[in-house]
Formats: C-alpha cells, sequence, structure tokens
C-alpha cells in the first residue's frame, strides 16, 4: 500500500507538477488545479497498465482521482 | 418564466463577485478606425484621447489599408451585404469559392473551408474528423477557442507539457493503440509570443503515424520569410495535416477563420462540421477585403519585413530600457511585471502618457505572471515605438522595476 502511494505521487509529480509546488497523499490534485481534469486520461492509462486493471469511465471522476489517498482506494476496489 | 427580484439577485451577486475579484471586463470605446493612432472614450463618457496602440492583433497594418478598404466596398456592391442562408443551402458565391483556393495556394495545403470564425473552425474540426476510438494529444497552453472544440470532441483527450518534445512522445506511446492520433498545438502562443516547434513535432507524428493540428492565428501574414506562417518558419510546408487561422487579426482584421490541410480532412468539415452547416459563412464584403489582403501579401513582403524590423527595434529598446521581456522573435512581446495589481497600475498609467497596451494577470496567464502584453504591427513607424519607448521608460521608473530581475520585482510587489 506504502509503495502504491509513493508510486502514484511520483507518477503525479512528474506528469503534472511544473513548478515547485510540494504534495502529500491528501493534497487536492484536481480541486485544487494541480491535474486539470483533461489530463486525467494519462492518469488513468498509467494506472490501468501499471496495476492491470480496468477502471470503468463511469468511475474515473475527478472526485475519485483528487488525492493521492482516494486514487489508492479506487485502484484497491479494482486489483484482482 | 417572469424575470423576477430573485433572479436579477443570482446574476447581481455574481456580477458583484467577479468585480470584487478584480476580473471585471470594461470595453474601451474607440471612435476611429483600427490604427496604430486612435481615439478612445475611457471611462465612458470621457472626452476623446489620442493614443498609440500597441495591443491590437492589427499585425500588418491591414485592418484599414485603402486597398483593402476599397475591395471590400467593391465587394458589398457586387456581391451584396449578406447571404442569408448557411453555405450548403444558398449561402455560398463565387467569390467564397474563391478565397478558400487562394487560401489554400497561400498556406501551402489541399483544401481549405471557411468558416464564421477561427473560433468557430476550433469549434467544429475536431468532431467531424474524430471519433471515441480516437485521441487528441494537445499542448497545454493551447488557445480557449480549442479547448472548447475538444470539448465537444467524443474522442479522448490528452496533454503534453508546453512545447515539451519528450513528453510529447511519451503521450504518443502511450495512446499508440489508438485507431487516430491528432496532435495538437498553437503556432505561436498567443500569451508569450513563443513558437511550436513544428519541426520536431512534424518528425514525431511521422514516427507515430499521428496527425498534426496547428492554430496559426497569430502567425498566418507574417511568420515565415514570406508569411505563409508558423509551418513555413519551421522548414515543413505541406506535412500540417489541419491548419485553422483567422481572418481577425493579421490577415486584414475583420472576422472569418477557416480550416486548411489534407483535403478528406477538409471534406469531412463540409459534410459535419456544426458551426459550417448551421451559420452563415463570412459576409460578402469581407471575403471581399481577405481576397485584395492575399493578393498584397502574395505580391510583397514588404508589410511582414517591416514587422519583423518593428519587432527587433521593440524588443531591443525594451531590453535595453531594463525591462524584463518574455524572449522570442515574435510581435507578442509580453513585458513581465508578475504581479497583478502592479500590471493594472502601468497599464493605467501608460495609457495616461498616450499609450494603450492592456495587464493581464490570472487566470487568463498563470499565477504570478501578470504582465503587459505588446503587440507590434507594420502599422508602425518608429516615431510610435520610440514614443511608446519613452513611457514604459516613465512608468518603470515611477515604480521602480527597471533593470531590477524577476526576484527584486517579486519582493517589492509580491506575486
Amino acid at each position: 500500500m506504502e509503495e502504491m502511494k509513493e508510486v502514484i505521487k511520483d507518477y503525479v509529480i512528474k506528469e503534472y507538477v511544473e513548478d515547485d509546488t510540494e504534495i502529500n497523499f491528501d493534497t487536492p490534485l484536481i480541486s485544487g488545479g494541480i491535474v486539470d481534469s483533461f489530463s486525467m486520461v494519462s492518469l488513468k492509462r498509467f494506472l490501468e497498465n501499471r496495476y492491470q486493471i480496468s477502471i470503468p469511465d463511469d468511475k474515473a471522476t475527478p472526485d475519485a482521482f483528487d488525492s493521492v489517498n482516494k486514487i489508492v482506494a479506487l485502484v484497491n476496489k479494482y486489483l484482482k | 418564466m417572469a424575470y423576477t427580484d430573485k433572479i436579477r439577485g443570482i446574476y447581481t451577486e455574481i456580477l458583484t463577485g467577479i468585480k470584487e475579484a478584480g476580473l471585471f471586463k470594461q470595453e474601451r470605446y474607440i471612435h476611429s478606425a483600427q490604427a496604430a493612432d486612435i481615439e478612445v472614450e475611457f471611462p465612458s463618457g470621457a472626452s476623446l484621447k489620442k493614443v498609440i496602440n500597441i495591443c491590437a492583433n492589427n499585425y500588418l497594418g491591414l485592418s484599414s489599408h485603402p486597398e483593402v478598404v476599397k475591395a471590400a466596398h467593391a465587394g458589398l456592391d457586387s456581391h451584396g451585404y449578406g447571404m442569408s442562408s448557411v453555405r450548403f443551402i444558398c449561402g455560398t458565391q463565387d467569390i467564397h469559392r474563391k478565397l478558400e483556393q487562394m487560401v489554400t495556394k497561400f498556406l501551402g495545403t489541399e483544401d481549405t473551408i471557411l468558416f464564421p470564425s477561427c473560433m468557430d473552425a476550433n469549434a467544429g474540426v475536431f468532431e467531424a474528423v474524430l471519433t471515441k476510438d480516437d485521441v487528441m494529444i494537445s499542448d497545454r497552453l493551447v488557445h480557449a477557442s480549442i479547448i472548447d472544440g475538444i470539448r465537444l470532441c467524443s474522442a479522448i483527450h490528452d496533454t503534453f507539457k508546453h512545447s515539451d518534445m519528450e513528453h510529447l512522445e511519451s503521450k504518443l506511446q502511450l495512446h499508440n493503440d489508438k485507431r487516430l492520433k491528432l496532435v495538437i498545438t498553437d503556432g505561436v502562443f498567443s500569451m508569450d509570443g513563443d513558437t511550436a516547434k513544428l519541426d520536431k513535432m512534424v518528425e514525431l507524428c511521422e514516427k507515430y503515424d499521428a496527425l498534426l493540428f496547428v492554430d496559426d492565428s497569430h502567425a498566418s501574414g507574417f511568420i515565415g520569410k514570406t508569411g505563409r506562417g508558423t509551418h513555413e518558419h519551421c522548414g515543413v510546408m505541406g506535412k500540417i495535416d489541419i491548419i485553422t487561422t483567422t481572418f481577425g487579426k493579421g490577415l486584414g482584421g475583420a472576422s472569418g477563420g477557416c480550416v486548411s490541410g489534407r483535403k478528406e480532412l477538409v471534406e469531412m468539415c463540409r459534410q459535419k462540421a456544426r458551426p459550417y452547416l448551421f451559420s452563415n459563412t463570412i459576409a460578402p464584403p469581407v471575403v471581399a477585403g481577405v481576397i485584395k489582403v492575399l493578393e498584397i501579401l502574395s505580391a510583397s513582403t514588404d508589410r511582414r519585413d517591416k514587422l519583423e524590423k518593428n519587432t527587433q527595434f521593440w524588443r531591443k529598446g525594451l531590453i535595453d530600457a531594463g525591462l524584463i521581456i518574455k524572449e522570442g522573435d515574435t510581435p507578442i512581446v509580453p513585458v513581465m511585471l508578475f504581479n497583478a495589481k502592479l500590471s493594472q497600475d502601468v497599464s493605467r498609467d501608460l495609457y495616461q502618457e498616450g499609450i494603450y497596451a492592456i495587464g493581464f494577470f490570472f487566470p487568463v496567464v498563470p499565477q504570478g505572471q501578470a504582465r503587459i502584453r505588446t503587440q507590434i504591427s507594420a502599422g508602425h513607424e518608429i516615431h510610435h515605438l520610440e514614443k511608446a519607448l519613452d513611457a514604459f521608460k516613465k512608468v518603470g521608473k515611477k515604480y521602480e522595476i527597471l533593470g531590477k530581475t524577476k526576484q527584486e520585482i517579486i519582493d517589492r510587489y509580491g506575486m
């Protein structure tokens, strides 16, 4: 679980953070303006490839992607 | 429904919020034709003030060019005022098709379709050529009209960091399983004035079998040795699949836009693009004016050459004065002030000095990147630019920002 949190946090920083903004596991990503809703698609595809899961489009909501902790909870729902 | 006090109150509250946030947009009334020298009423009811305009998209100084005005008059006389129909019913004249053919030749593409505006072109093109099996991959700083068009399209959408080719390649790899991949960028970015790396983007699109879309609204007519646009500047004429552009900036400044590119994609727009299907196209006098603009620009590069010289003079003048500008070589020259209030104060003081230039701040530009966006024109003479530089120096001295670093300005005024 901790490793998954770090992996996802590192991905978010590498993919979306372009300045020195610091994020933790509860930082609001979408409502906080760090990840725009348009860019969620690459995060979803990254999670699906990395964890060999399929997240239904209607579950990949801005709210479900709004923090590292929420993303981890979402991934765990679909892990076999 | 009756427009009750309750309903009125809802909107009043929203508008008050916009004002309190300092985001309320106020129009300034120009009483003269668009040009380097204009007469402005601001605020509403104030006496007219003669100012030098350095914030118009009138890059080639053609907005009030006598030959263009004369051609528009002639078009009005020969083809009338309006069409009272969309294109495919009875709203297409010979001059509409003539203009499409001229744009095709000018941009070096296969075919062109006119739209009422480039905003409409961008709103219609993506849904016309893509489906849910496809992906759009756009630069994170593309124009708002592209964002709107993307929202109207059923293809999935992803972004890449601004002008970051490594990041773009990673996205092309990530989405390589999609039926079609469309990479989307501005040619010249309107807020920073920087230019897309179209040569690199063409290479990547060829490597990954992707299509390339460029909005060249801030480039058509003057970027590149003969003013064809960013694709000429980058040496990739004929390799851009879709170009959208406007006739509302360098190409006469009136209105209208187009999609130009691969003939099948243009035909898809003619069959499916909703702003084309459900709206009248460009009015006859404007079509006649744009035809004259393209004749002028095809006959000589004098105007874009003058614009290039003016731009070099302006950029050097600002740097020599000790102001911070965004690097580049386009006529969009942002003077960086970083603080929103400072940008408004400087804009107001410049106006008092007879210079019309607008401050931009969040959310139009990122937080902490407030600026005065200046835009140079072939309609400017050196005396206009010298006067504007003197005003910038005077106002810059007042606020003690000349020769200061970004950090020193932020330390004093905040972000």
